[in-house]
């Protein structure tokens, strides 16, 4: 279970995201849509602090963590419950495709090597990607480079995942099998949080559907109600552009 | 014009080569410990901590504003008169030394903007799957920067193996000490000078020869 009080961005005046508040239980599959600029992808960010919010408080599960008093250690604590998938994929360019994933199993999770490896192997089966195991990033497609980036997300066995567009920096040859590989995990019931464009892919994956603007959210619910019968006109006419 | 002294100059071969080691060693060391220091500045002056970062900062533009020769001038004959244990340091540790406080001030600042240089998101990433911020500069940050950074510590280094001659202003007797004493009694100046200028030519070029395989390595992860 994850809830969000009250979570609050500001850079300068500009308030990005405003006193925003989410419960996402445990399994649910949650998408976030929206006009550009309207702070969804700062509502990702700020959950695990890559930009820390000005205020609010997060719980995942037994941990808290509070804007106004948090401290390296429970930053770290946050990081560690979470896994983000970045929309230019931020591999690790010094690492293999398989470093990748094991680089936080051994340093952060401190596991055995071999067991690492072990993991390592058995999710790049899964991503379709064993024959890419000893290639940099480089040397990676868009999409190839994706589905590592999921898979290094994958291994972490987060509590809650983030995608932050994850499909928006790709060329569209390689948009599909990075949302197969989404689809994959949502079958799974794994807790995610998805800002996309793609609405079709909403639609299809997501137990329930937040539109935000202006630093709100301004509307959610099931995908139906949300695409077929929008409530408020913010939402309506912003579906209407995207379709 | 006179002829050269083949025969003397193919004979002072072997005995200056046999300071090479020596001249390698005094410069490896002085490498190994300025890579240290140099790399605990850089990080020390992106992350910029309180108090600490003045003093580097003075650190760095000390040893970058003086004459390597006036540095080691003070280290071996000035200092040991105010601190008197010092009293027994040798010429080699006091040019290792020297040559280690140094460069380190130089690569310091290469090494800082070769880590500037990364692309924030490889920090971000390494934030978020929960790395320290340690981590994130040791495993992910810093060997990318070794990679932008290692061309200039290949050339630091190659003017630190030529700079060890300034050793011999201190009683080393390293190859350019070992040449003056040979010239001194020999009279053939000409030729001692032209053959260790000849030989440390041939280090350095050797050593150019290994920074190409280096960064070669090193770029691995770049090429398809």
């Amino acid at each position: 279970m994850i809830s969000i009080r009250g979570l609050t961005k500001r850079y300068g005046t500009n308030t990005v995201l405003n006193a925003i508040d989410l419960d996402i239980s445990a399994g649910e599959r949650v998408a976030i849509i929206g006009p550009s600029g309207t702070g969804k992808s700062t509502l990702l960010r700020c959950l695990n602090y890559l930009d820390r919010p000005d205020g609010g408080v997060i719980r995942i599960g037994d941990l808290t963590v509070d804007a106004a008093t948090a401290r390296p250690a429970d930053i770290l604590a946050l990081r560690r419950r979470t896994a983000f998938v970045f929309q230019n994929y931020s591999l690790f360019a010094n690492k293999t495709a398989r470093e990748n994933i094991t680089e936080a199993l051994i340093t952060v999770q401190r596991k055995p090597r071999a067991d690492a490896n072990a993991r390592a192997d058995a999710i790049l089966r899964e991503i379709g990607l064993v024959d890419k195991a000893s290639a940099y990033p480089a040397a990676l497609s868009g999409g190839q480079q994706q589905r590592i980036g999921i898979g290094r997300a994958m291994a972490l066995d987060a509590s809650l995942m983030l995608f932050d567009e994850p499909t928006s920096s790709l060329d569209p040859e390689w948009v599909g099998e990075v949302l197969d590989l989404m689809r994959q995990l949502a079958s799974r019931r794994q807790t995610m949080l998805i800002v996309t464009h793609e609405m079709q892919f909403a639609r299809e994956i997501a137990d329930r559907v937040i539109f935000m603007d202006g630093g709100r959210i301004v509307e959610q619910g099931p995908p139906a109600q949300i695409f077929d019968a929008p409530q408020d006109r913010r939402t309506e006419s912003f579906l209407r552009r995207v379709r | 014009m006179r002829a050269l002294d083949l025969d003397y100059m193919l004979g002072l071969v072997p005995v200056i080569l046999g300071y090479v080691p020596l001249t390698i060693g005094m410069a490896l060391a002085a490498m190994v410990g300025a890579l240290i220091l140099a790399s605990l500045m850089a990080v020390e002056r992106v992350v910029r901590v309180p108090v600490l970062d003045l003093f580097v900062q003075l650190f760095i533009s000390f040893f970058r504003g003086t004459p390597l020769l006036v540095q080691l001038f003070l280290f071996y004959y000035g200092l040991p008169q105010i601190l008197p244990v010092l009293a027994g340091i040798n010429g080699v540790t006091a040019a290792i030394i020297g040559l280690t406080l140094h460069f380190s001030a130089y690569m310091a600042e290469s090494i800082r903007a070769a880590i500037l240089g990364v692309d924030r998101s490889q920090w971000e990433a390494a934030q978020a799957v929960g790395m320290t911020q340690t981590q994130s500069m040791r495993r992910i940050i810093l060997p990318q920067a070794a990679r932008v950074a290692a061309p200039t510590l290949v050339n630091y280094f190659i003017d630190m193996i030529k700079s060890t001659s300034l050793a011999f202003t201190l009683g080393v007797t390293e190859m350019m000490g070992a040449t003056q004493k040979e010239a001194a009694g020999s009279f053939l100046y000409f030729e001692a000078f032209l053959v260790v200028a000849v030989l440390y030519w041939a280090i350095v070029e050797m050593l150019s020869f290994l920074q190409k395989r280096l960064e070669r390595r090193l770029n691995k992860a770049l090429t398809r």
